[in-house]
């Protein structure tokens, strides 16, 4: 997954950062195909250059050595809502249909089955990104027809489009799971299958997704980690194994 | 004279943060003073209201302790790790915690709210939340049209805590505080606030700030209270001081995943030393994590 991400960003983008798996794609790129990719995190750090994998988004190797560190309200108001992000990477513990993101409650918001952390910056990442990415682990839970909380929003909200909403960004143009890559359609703006990962089927990724998937009418065949991928992702950015260990099966990069 | 507002936590504390108050440890990952919050704990504060962007540890204890009646947030994690688990617990009605009233927005909007009480504003307008529900789960999030342009913006009220405690690495006795690394929202709070407690790594001379005064963040002026507390953000970090202490947020989810682990906790390292300098002296093992030398340049102030 991180691999696959990490082929999403071009040198020379100014990409957000959340910790975890898009933290681990963007320094992925940085180390291989997009050296002059900006990292901004949330916390204040621009043009970050870490010289050890960020155990949280405010590390303070993301200080040493970076290009500028400022107030978050810079960060929100002269970077983001400024228009200065191209590509902004989300996660969540639900994403639906139409790319929708939960990662506020499971359940009614009053009395949540489970409370889950919150927006963050997330819900103004997915209204100003340019462009946003959504990584998470297939399966249908995760993926319902509609989430129970639209934290960060997707293509539709109520029947209403992000043009109809005055919203600056192109929205989650893309959803990276472990098993198969989802696309933002650009007129009905559902999640449409549009790639596949060696030895997946159409409907293994069907059965991880709570809705009717429509897909490309070609789908892409997605190449599995370069050799020079998993060296620097197992050997410089994460040699400890704290993000990769939970996917020794390898699907993780 | 302005010295006398140096003065050891227990003073500060007691003087400046009551019953009732809305209270902000603010601090983004770096600089949170947990010294503060665990003497707000010791004292027994009650009723408080808890605002900061990301709760954080720190207020999963003051809400385990049963500080709090209210958090105002907009990020309530365990960065990197999980739950914060008390907070969870009051959140989803299972009772070792009483219930937590909340009003939540995201990042942004937290602080736009520090932006207009610091401003002195009723409220900052904002792009955003069009297309979430978090307009709908709070309605102090509202709208207003633009007379520029006709544009709806969002708007949130501004906040104005009672208090404001501030971590930094260094003051002069008057309370100009000079912080560098992650800034976080620490300025506009601050200013926001009708007292401030500012808690450093070290007092230095009043030359020693204004051989550098660009990084001053907080002036003299709108200082209630100067407390010198060495390793006072442990387990958050002070860069040039001393790094994250992730072993310990690691630890966390295993010790507020269970009441009587966590009161264990709260027992052991808050009620049951007198201050910072005994937390400190029960885990010597803390100075592994003292920063390493990367100085700057430096520039000249001369004309």
């Amino acid at each position: 997954m991180a691999a696959v991400a990490a082929r999403e960003l071009r040198d020379g983008e100014v990409v957000f950062v959340g910790i975890g798996l898009p933290n681990l794609a963007c320094n992925l790129a940085r180390g291989t195909h997009a050296p002059r990719l900006a990292l901004i995190y949330e916390s204040g750090a621009v043009g970050a250059v870490p010289e050890r994998l960020p155990v949280s988004i405010g590390d303070p190797a993301l200080v040493t050595g970076s290009l500028m560190v400022c107030g978050m309200a810079d960060v929100f108001q002269l970077f983001l809502q400024n228009g200065r992000i191209e590509v902004g990477f989300l996660g969540g513990a639900q994403v639906d249909r139409y790319g929708n993101i939960n990662t506020t409650v499971i359940g009614p918001y009053d009395r949540p089955t489970v409370r889950l952390p919150g927006s963050g910056g997330a819900a103004e990442i997915a209204v100003h990104a340019r462009r946003t990415l959504i990584v998470a682990q297939l399966n249908p839970r995760a993926f319902p027809e509609r989430v129970n909380f639209v934290t960060s929003p997707g293509h539709r909200y109520a029947g209403r489009t992000r043009r109809e909403l005055g919203m600056p960004g192109a929205g989650p143009v893309k959803v990276i799971t472990d098993k198969a890559v989802l696309e933002g359609d650009e007129v009905s703006g559902e999640m449409v299958l549009a790639g596949l990962y060696p030895g997946v089927t159409v409907d293994e990724v069907q059965a991880g997704v709570g809705w009717p998937l429509a897909r490309r009418e070609r789908l892409e065949a997605v190449a599995p980690p370069t050799a020079t991928e998993l060296r620097v992702l197992r050997n410089v950015l994460d040699p400890k194994g704290l993000f990769l260990k939970k996917q020794s099966d390898g699907k993780t990069e | 004279m302005a010295s006398d507002k140096v003065m050891a936590m227990r003073d500060a504390v007691a003087r400046f943060v009551h019953d009732g108050d809305t209270v902000v440890i603010e601090g983004f990952t770096h600089l949170i003073c947990f010294a503060a919050g665990h003497e707000i704990i010791r004292q027994g504060r009650r009723d408080l209201t808890l605002a900061r962007l990301t709760p954080d540890l720190i207020y999963d204890q003051m809400i385990a302790a049963g500080c709090a009646r209210k958090l105002v947030f907009s990020w309530a994690g365990n960065p990197g790790v999980g739950s914060l688990h008390a907070f969870r617990r009051a959140i989803e009605g299972r009772r070792a915690e009483a219930a937590l009233e909340i009003e939540e927005y995201s990042h942004f909007g937290m602080v736009a709210r520090f932006a207009a009480g610091a401003a002195r504003l009723p409220f900052w307008p904002l792009r955003n939340y069009m297309g979430t529900d978090l307009p709908r789960a709070n309605p102090r999030i509202k709208t207003v049209t633009c007379p520029y342009t006709g544009e709806a913006l969002a708007t949130v009220p501004a906040l104005n805590p009672s208090v404001t405690i501030v971590h930094a690495q260094r003051a002069d006795a008057a309370g100009n505080t000079q912080m560098w690394g992650l800034v976080g929202v620490q300025k506009e709070a601050a200013f926001a606030s009708q007292r401030v407690i500012v808690v450093v790594e070290e007092l230095v001379p009043e030359e020693v700030i204004r051989s550098d005064p660009n990084r001053t963040v907080i002036p003299s002026m709108i200082v209630s209270a100067v407390v010198v507390e060495p390793w006072g953000a442990h387990p958050s970090y002070a860069q040039g001081y001393y790094d994250r202490d992730n072993d310990f947020y690691v630890a966390w989810e295993n010790v507020s995943r269970d009441p009587d682990h966590l009161k264990r906790y709260l027992d052991d390292f808050v009620y049951g030393v007198p201050d910072r300098a005994a937390y400190l002296a029960k885990q010597p093992q803390v100075t592994r994590l003292k920063a390493k030398e990367r100085w700057c340049a430096g520039v000249n102030y001369g004309y």
